[in-house]
């Protein structure tokens, strides 16, 4: 029997739905195995056909993008009453990605930066989007952005910001055999295309931008770029590095690892060795806006709402 | 009494529609809504200059290109750095395999299933529906050509989503000869898929079925769009030119100066704003050249330009455009198929061009300040405006996007469908399917669209006699 696939996409992007159509010609082979019994984003099935589904009917549910509306949330619910197997399905689902940064400010800061004094917005009369007009509604916009855990219970993770061809590959592959461990456990840097040049220790007097210094081909953290690769999960093959940027982290932490940022801080700690306390503070404070920095796919699961208990 | 159609489907994003009828059962009125919000332009703020082309690409995954492009220029401008000429080729060529495979993608998975498929059941609409009734062949074709885009694009920018390569003053990764062999190569099928293409739709633009659904909607509105120095359409760079609903140049202005000629209007009932010509002002849901709605995309790059920078291309723009202005809401298929094929001549042509593997391919960057952007996304005009600190840190950032744009006009669009196909209280899944056909022309994303705030989803309720009647979620 074929196995009944749904995807669903919450606040997110749209990046993970393309790249479930990226894993190109395999999708073709993959039709011989699943039925798509939900997925907006390429057929046509409404809400109301999810909900009339019977209970446990869907073996896997794939959820892609975050929380942030009270929509999001009652999908996220009826896809968690009516699948056996539950995934989180890239970053926004499973980290909160870029979008969770927004857990920064409140929603009454969002709206008015969006709505009222948006340079381009022309709005005498100060209307703002309502959940209840005469005779439309729309959606609460959540206070806070939720990874998709922090609603309800998730059976497995794909993680990456999209999930990277062979991580995908790999997962859909277990998960259809039903499995739901798989993926690598070590740090980027175990795959890294410069990891030769990987340093024990730096001599620096601060951290450089990418688009403030010349790249020469080494390990970036060698050359005082910050690079998250050592605390990062293995699995894309170092794609951006191969491109000549360094890694931003939209992998997540290892399974060994719960906070990525402080994995960082505890890799650039070691990388400095020791050095006097001044030094080091000068040298830490050439690196600009921290939480972009270590927490960019990952500022949801620092705030208060998304606080991890094994976080605090 | 109200019928909803919720989620919309075979599109980016969230959306449902809300049709309103009146007691016989006729269109009274109807809305597109966007219930989603995310709110980009607030956690921008204090960012890195440089994060910004890696970040808003999660503004969409479909179109990152577009978002990584856009704030790269915007970046250009604000560090006052031009990228050496290598840079602006890579720059151009990465974005012509993103205009491909975008295009790929609605023309064969989402809205082009409308035109190729016609009235079938809601099971059999989407790209499974499509291998069943083209065949295998043609699926792996589709399949293929997709891949050797986004292939290029990855070779280019690092990965085949959310690309990494564009920074201030030019990019991180250049091309060697073996690379650019491989591009050619793949280019070249592209342009024969490209053609096959257009016979595989034309087949459709010369039936009887393909009159009905031009006659779904025609909006006499403004056009908007990049044009290179001969006036030809260009997805990467070049002036914005304005056109009025009679095809006469209204404006023709340098993308910093974009911020002048518009202005963006909010209702209560969507998340996403309305954007109008400043000039001509915000006059409510109506077209015609006394209202300041506009459209963009393929149909209004099409409509603002005097041809194709290719050869096949330009023949077919030709045709296309032979009796002047297009109105026609479905024109933007007929315009999407032109451009792909454009998009795989111009890969070609930039790969052909030998400074394409150059190694001069980056400047650095001078002190930071303001810049803007602007770029065509696969669904157009796409605006980026950052102001940095002292520090290259983002103090504002501002996004107006393809389908922020084309929001108005969609949602007259869905009203004029709706108007055409509901009639007596008769409602039904086909029926309901037309009136999304008719969004679906412009391959909305909304994603990008509620990229402000949060997460908007499109549903179809009816309401008689202002209460709802009947939620319809597209099938009855």
């Amino acid at each position: 029997m074929k196995k009944k696939i749904a995807m669903y996409w919450g606040a997110g992007c749209g990046g993970c739905d393309v790249s479930l159509l990226g894993i190109h010609e395999k999708l073709l082979d993959l039709l011989d195995d699943i039925e798509i019994v939900f997925w907006p984003c390429a057929t046509d099935f409404k809400y109301e056909d999810l909900e009339k589904m019977p209970d446990k009917s869907i073996d896997v549910a794939f959820y892609n993008g975050a929380i942030r509306t009270e929509e999001n949330e009652k999908i996220a619910k009826l896809l968690r009453k009516k699948a056996k197997v539950l995934v989180a399905y890239g970053s926004c689902a499973s980290e909160g990605c870029v979008i969770g940064l927004a857990n920064l400010y409140d929603k009454k800061q969002i709206f008015n930066v969006v709505y009222l004094q948006n340079e381009t917005t022309k709005n005498e009369d100060k209307v703002l989007p309502k959940e209840h007009t005469n005779d439309l509604e729309l959606p609460e916009f959540l206070p806070h952005l939720k990874t998709l855990e922090q609603v309800v219970k998730v059976d497995a993770v794909i993680p990456g910001c999209p999930p990277p061809r062979p991580v995908l590959e790999e997962a859909l592959e277990a998960l259809l055999q039903g499995k739901t461990n798989f993926g690598k456990e070590v740090a980027l840097c175990d795959e890294c295309p410069r990891k030769d040049s990987k340093p024990e220790k730096i001599e620096i007097e601060r951290f450089y931008r990418w688009h403030e210094k010349e790249d020469n081909g080494d390990c970036f953290l060698a050359q005082g770029m910050i690079c998250m690769g050592p605390a990062t999960l293995a699995g894309c093959q170092g794609e951006c590095i191969s491109a000549n940027i360094p890694c931003t982290g939209c992998m997540g932490p290892t399974p060994k690892v719960k906070d990525q940022g402080a994995a960082m801080l505890s890799a650039i700690a070691s990388l400095l060795g020791d050095i006097d306390e001044e030094k080091e503070e000068e040298i830490m404070n050439s690196i600009r806006d921290m939480i972009g920095t270590f927490y960019k796919y990952r500022a949801a699961k620092l705030l208060p709402e998304g606080r991890l208990k094994d976080e605090s | 009494m109200k019928v909803s159609i919720d989620p919309i489907t075979r599109l980016e994003g969230h959306g449902k529609i809300e049709i309103f009828l009146d007691k016989d059962g006729n269109v009274e009125k109807a809305y597109m809504q966007v219930p989603e919000l995310r709110g980009f332009e607030m956690f921008c703020r204090g960012r890195k200059a440089e994060d910004m082309p890696i970040i808003t690409a999660r503004i969409c995954g479909v179109c990152p290109e577009a978002h990584h492009m856009a704030a790269a220029k915007a970046l250009d401008a604000a560090f006052n750095v031009e990228p050496p000429e290598t840079a602006k080729k890579l720059r151009e060529l990465l974005y012509n395999a993103y205009i491909f495979y975008d295009h790929c993608l609605h023309l064969y998975y989402l809205g082009g299933i409308d035109v190729l498929l016609g009235d079938v059941s809601k099971e059999e609409r989407n790209v499974i529906g499509l291998i069943k009734k083209f065949g295998v062949e043609i699926g792996k074709e589709v399949i293929k050509h997709r891949r050797y885009a986004m292939e290029i694009v990855k070779m280019l920018g690092g990965r085949e989503i959310h690309p990494v390569s564009a920074i201030p003053g030019g990019v991180s990764k250049g091309i060697n000869e073996e690379e650019r062999g491989e591009i050619l190569e793949k280019a070249k099928s592209c342009i024969e898929f490209g053609k096959k293409s257009m016979e595989i739709f034309k087949e459709v633009f010369n039936s009887k079925r393909w009159n009905e659904l031009l006659g779904l909607d025609s909006l006499q509105t403004y056009y908007m769009g990049l044009v290179d120095k001969n006036n030809h359409v260009n997805y990467y760079d070049g002036d914005i030119r304005i056109v009025s609903p009679d095809g006469k140049e209204v404006a023709k202005i340098k993308p910093r100066d974009i911020l002048n000629y518009i202005e963006e209007h909010v209702e209560e009932w969507s998340y996403v704003k309305f954007p109008y010509l400043k000039e001509i002002g915000w006059k409510g849901f109506v077209d015609g050249k006394d209202s300041g709605i506009y459209r963009v995309g393929p149909l209004a790059r099409l409509n603002v330009a005097d041809g194709m920078n290719t050869s096949q291309a330009m023949k077919e723009f030709e045709e296309f455009r032979k009796d002047g202005v297009v109105h026609e809401t479905f024109g933007y298929y007929q315009a999407r198929l032109i451009e792909m094929l454009n998009a795989a001549e111009r890969m070609y042509d930039l790969a052909n061009d030998n400074a394409i593997t150059g190694s001069d391919i980056r400047n650095m960057p001078n002190e930071p300040g303001e810049g803007i952007g602007v770029i065509e996304a696969a669904r157009g005009v796409l605006i980026h405006h950052y102001k940095l600190d002292d520090n290259g840190l983002v103090k504002e950032a501002n996004m107006i996007v393809a389908t922020t744009n084309n929001n108005a006009a969609i949602n007259m669009s869905v009203a004029n469908a709706a108007r055409k196909v509901i009639k007596n209280g008769k409602v039904n899944d086909i029926l309901l399917n037309k009136v999304e056909s008719a969004f679906r022309c412009y391959d909305p994303c909304l994603a990008c669209a509620s990229h402000s705030l949060g997460d908007t989803p499109i549903v179809a309720d009816i309401y008689w006699k202002g209460k709802l009647y009947k939620r319809l979620k597209k099938n009855v």
